[in-house]
C-alpha cells in the first residue's frame, strides 16, 4: 500500500493536474491574442489611412511637390469659417443643456415610478436611429413653432431628436449603477423637495452618465451634416463641405482640424470622469489597506 | 452620562410623537402586504416589526415615512392625519437597510443635509453635525466619504443624519442585516441607548428575533399583513398568542399528539388540555391529530437504558448545552440542559420528561396562525419517551 505522503513520489499531481490546463490556456490566448491582432489591424486601418491620406493631401505642396503648413494657416481668414465654428459650438451647448433637462427628469421618473416601462422606453428611444433624417425634418417643420423656423436653435431641437438614444441609455446605465430609490427617499425623509433631491443629490452621483450623455451629443452635433445642410444652416461639417469646392486643401485641413478639436474636448470630458474614479479606487484602497 | 455625551445629546432635543396606526390596507396584486393592520406607539417608545419576508412590516414603516400609499386606513401623529403630508414634511429620520449616505457627500455634509433642507444657517449646520456626529462617536470621521467607511461607520453616520433633524419618530428599516455580526450587536447597543437617552418614538423592522427582543420595549410579529401578537418580549415568549408566534419567537418543539377524553397523548403519555373547557378551540373531538409545542427548557433529559430516545447531537450554547434527541425513532427535539447537569453523550439512549410548566398544543402540522392553540399543562414529570 502507499502512503498518502507518497503518491508525490510517484508522479507530481500539481502538474498532472494543471499542465494541460496551462497548455490549454497558453493555446488559447494565443489563438485569441491572434485574432485580436488581425480585427485591431483591420480596424486601425479602416479609420487611420483615411485619416493618413487627408492629412498628407491637406500638407502637400503646390503641384503635390514637398510640404506646407499653408493650408493650417489660412484657415482662420476663410470667410464663413469662425460663424460656422461659432454656431457649431453653440448648437452643441443648447443641445446639450435641452437633452440634459429633458431627459435626466424623465429617466429618473421612469427608474422610480415607471420600472416596468423601461423596455418600453428603450424602443421608444431607438426611434430617432431608424427613422431618416429627411422625414424628421419634415415631420419637424410641420409642427415648429414659425419663430423658431427662422432661428438655428430649431437644429438644437432636432438634434436633441437624434442624441435621444444616447443620452437615454447614458443616463439609464449611470442611474442602474446607484441605488437611486434610497438615495432619493432618504433625502425626501430629511426634507429635500423634489427639485433639491435631483439636483444634490441625484446629479452628482450620475456624473458618469452625464458626463457619458455630454460626450455623445457633442460628438453627434459637431459632426451632423444631413439636417444642417437641408435646414439651410451653415454650420461646421456643412461650411466644410461647400468650401472644398473651393479649396480642398484647407477644406481637409478644416475637417481634419475639427477631428482633433472634437476628439480633444471629448478626452477633456472623459478624463474628468477617469480623474474621479482613480480618485475613488485609491481611497478605497487605502480604506482596505 | 458624560460631559461628552451630554453636549453632544444637546443637539437632539427630545421629542418623541405618538403614532397610531388604525386599520391599515394595502394591497400588491393579489398579495394584502397590510390586512386591517392597527398598531399605537407611545411617545419614546420603541416598538419592533417582527416577522418572516413578505410580511408587510416594511410596508408598514414605508407607509408611515410616506413613501407608501394606502387602500384603506388612517397614520395620525400626535392625533393630525398625515394622509395629505408628503414625506419630506413628516419629520421623521430614516435609516435604510442598505447604505443609503450620499457618495457625493463627507460624513459631515450627509450629517447636514436634513439641516440644509430646513434652512439653517452654515455655521450652525456644521456645529450640529459635529456634535451629532460625536454621539455615535464618529467625529474624527467627519472629513471621510462613504466610500473611505466601513459598513458600520457608514450606518453610523446614517443614523446621526437621522437623528440631526430632530425627528418625531425615527424609522429603521433593517439597518443592522447587512453587518457582520459583531459590528451588529455593538451597533443596535448604540441604538439603543441613544433612543432610550433621546426618548424618541421608534419603529423598526427586523426579520432578526434577537434584535426585536433585544432591543424593543414591545414587539409586534406579523404574518401576512396581520399581526399576530404584540407585546413586551418577555411575554411575547413566554406567554405567545398563537403557534405561529411560538415558532417564530425562540426555539419551538412540536411532538405530535392526539386528542383523548380531554387530554392530549403524547408518545407514551398523556397531558391535560388546561383550557379546554373554556375556549371553543379545545373542544376538539377525539382522536383529533394534534401537535403540543413545548420549548427546548421545557424539557429535560436523562441517560436511560431503557428510554426510547437516542441523542444525536451536542451544541454548546454557553450557558446550556442543547441537545437534539430522536424520540421513537421519529421525532426530533430539542432539550436545553444546564452545563452543570450530567452530560448525555451523543449516540447514547435517554429518556426526555417535561418540566412543569404550560405547553401549547396546535393543529396537526400548522404553521400558525390559522390553528387553534391552548395552554396544557403536563404532570410533572411526565415521561413522553
Amino acid at each position: 500500500m502507499v502512503a498518502l505522503g507518497e503518491v508525490d513520489a510517484l508522479f507530481d499531481v500539481e502538474e498532472f493536474i494543471e499542465q494541460p490546463q496551462r497548455r490549454f490556456s497558453a493555446a488559447r490566448l494565443r489563438s485569441v491574442a491572434w485574432w485580436r491582432g488581425i480585427v485591431l489591424f483591420c480596424t486601425g486601418a479602416f479609420f487611420l489611412i483615411p485619416i493618413y491620406a487627408a492629412l498628407r493631401f491637406s500638407l502637400e505642396g503646390p503641384n503635390g511637390t514637398g510640404f506646407t503648413l499653408s493650408a493650417y494657416t489660412a484657415i482662420p481668414s476663410q470667410a464663413g469659417f469662425t460663424a460656422a465654428l461659432w454656431l457649431s459650438l453653440q448648437l452643441a451647448a443648447a443641445t446639450t443643456v435641452i437633452m440634459l433637462v429633458l431627459m435626466v427628469p424623465t429617466s429618473v421618473y421612469v427608474h422610480l415610478r415607471l420600472p416596468g416601462l423601461r423596455r418600453f422606453f428603450d424602443s421608444i428611444t431607438i426611434v430617432p436611429i431608424v427613422i431618416p433624417p429627411i422625414v424628421l425634418i419634415i415631420g419637424v417643420l410641420q409642427v415648429a413653432p414659425t419663430f423658431l423656423k427662422s432661428t438655428p436653435y430649431l437644429l438644437a431641437l432636432e438634434y436633441g431628436i437624434l442624441a435621444m438614444p444616447f443620452v437615454y441609455r447614458s443616463l439609464d446605465a449611470g442611474l442602474r449603477a446607484i441605488d437611486l430609490k434610497t438615495l432619493v427617499e432618504a433625502s425626501r425623509s430629511l426634507g429635500g423637495r423634489w427639485g433639491s433631491t435631483l439636483w444634490r443629490v441625484v446629479v452628482p452621483n450620475l456624473r458618469s452618465g452625464l458626463l457619458s450623455a455630454v460626450v455623445l451629443t457633442v460628438a453627434l452635433v459637431l459632426g451632423e451634416f444631413t439636417m444642417a445642410s437641408l435646414d439651410l444652416f451653415q454650420t461646421l461639417p456643412v461650411w466644410i463641405y461647400n468650401f472644398a469646392q473651393d479649396d480642398g486643401s484647407v477644406s481637409t485641413a478644416v475637417s481634419l482640424l475639427a477631428l482633433v478639436l472634437t476628439w480633444i474636448v471629448l478626452m477633456a470630458i472623459s478624463a474628468l470622469d477617469l480623474r474621479r474614479i482613480e480618485r475613488t479606487a485609491k481611497t478605497r484602497m487605502d480604506a482596505g489597506s | 452620562m458624560t460631559t461628552t455625551q451630554r453636549r453632544a445629546d444637546s443637539a437632539v432635543k427630545p421629542q418623541g410623537a405618538t403614532v397610531e396606526l388604525r386599520g391599515l390596507r394595502r394591497r400588491f396584486g393579489a398579495t394584502a402586504a397590510l390586512d386591517e393592520f392597527s398598531l399605537t406607539l407611545a411617545p419614546g417608545e420603541l416598538v419592533a416589526l417582527l416577522g418572516p419576508s413578505g410580511c408587510g412590516k416594511t410596508t408598514a414603516l414605508r407607509v408611515l415615512a410616506g413613501f407608501e400609499t394606502l387602500d384603506d386606513g388612517r397614520v395620525l401623529l400626535d392625533g393630525r392625519d398625515q394622509a395629505r403630508i408628503p414625506p419630506q414634511k413628516r419629520d421623521m429620520g430614516m435609516v435604510f437597510q442598505s447604505y443609503s449616505l450620499f457618495p457625493n457627500m463627507t460624513a459631515q455634509d450627509n450629517v447636514a443635509f436634513g439641516l440644509r433642507m430646513r434652512k439653517v444657517g452654515g455655521a450652525q449646520r456644521k456645529q450640529r453635525a459635529l456634535q451629532v456626529l460625536e454621539m455615535v462617536g464618529l467625529e474624527s470621521e467627519a472629513q471621510k466619504y462613504p466610500h473611505q467607511m466601513s459598513g458600520g461607520q457608514q450606518q453610523r453616520v446614517a443614523l446621526a443624519r437621522a437623528l440631526a433633524i430632530e425627528p418625531r419618530v425615527l424609522l429603521l428599516d433593517e439597518p443592522l442585516s447587512a453587518l457582520d455580526a459583531k459590528v451588529r450587536v455593538q451597533l443596535r447597543e448604540q441604538i439603543r441607548v441613544l433612543q432610550t437617552r433621546l426618548k424618541i418614538t421608534t419603529l423598526f423592522v427586523t426579520h432578526d428575533q434577537e434584535e426585536a427582543l433585544s432591543m424593543a420595549d414591545r414587539v409586534c410579529v406579523m404574518r401576512a399583513g396581520r399581526i399576530e401578537q404584540v407585546d413586551t418580549p418577555s411575554t411575547l415568549y413566554a406567554v405567545p398568542a398563537t403557534p405561529f408566534v411560538a415558532e417564530f419567537v425562540g426555539t419551538m418543539n412540536r411532538i405530535p399528539g392526539v386528542v383523548e377524553d380531554g387530554r392530549v397523548r403524547l408518545l407514551d403519555t398523556t397531558v391535560d388540555i388546561r383550557t379546554a373547557a373554556s375556549t371553543p378551540q379545545g373542544n376538539r373531538a377525539p382522536e383529533t391529530a394534534v401537535d403540543v409545542l413545548v420549548r427546548p427548557e421545557g424539557l429535560a433529559v436523562t441517560a436511560s437504558p431503557s428510554g426510547r430516545g437516542i441523542v444525536m447531537t451536542t451544541t454548546f450554547l454557553g450557558s446550556v448545552t442543547r441537545l437534539g434527541v430522536l424520540l421513537n425513532d421519529d421525532v426530533l427535539v430539542y432539550v436545553d440542559q444546564p452545563n452543570s447537569a450530567a452530560q448525555v453523550p451523543v449516540g447514547s439512549a435517554a429518556e426526555v420528561t417535561l418540566r412543569e410548566r404550560d405547553v401549547m398544543v396546535a393543529d396537526r402540522g400548522s404553521g400558525g396562525g390559522g390553528a387553534s392553540a391552548e395552554g396544557v399543562v403536563p404532570t410533572v414529570g411526565d415521561t413522553i419517551s
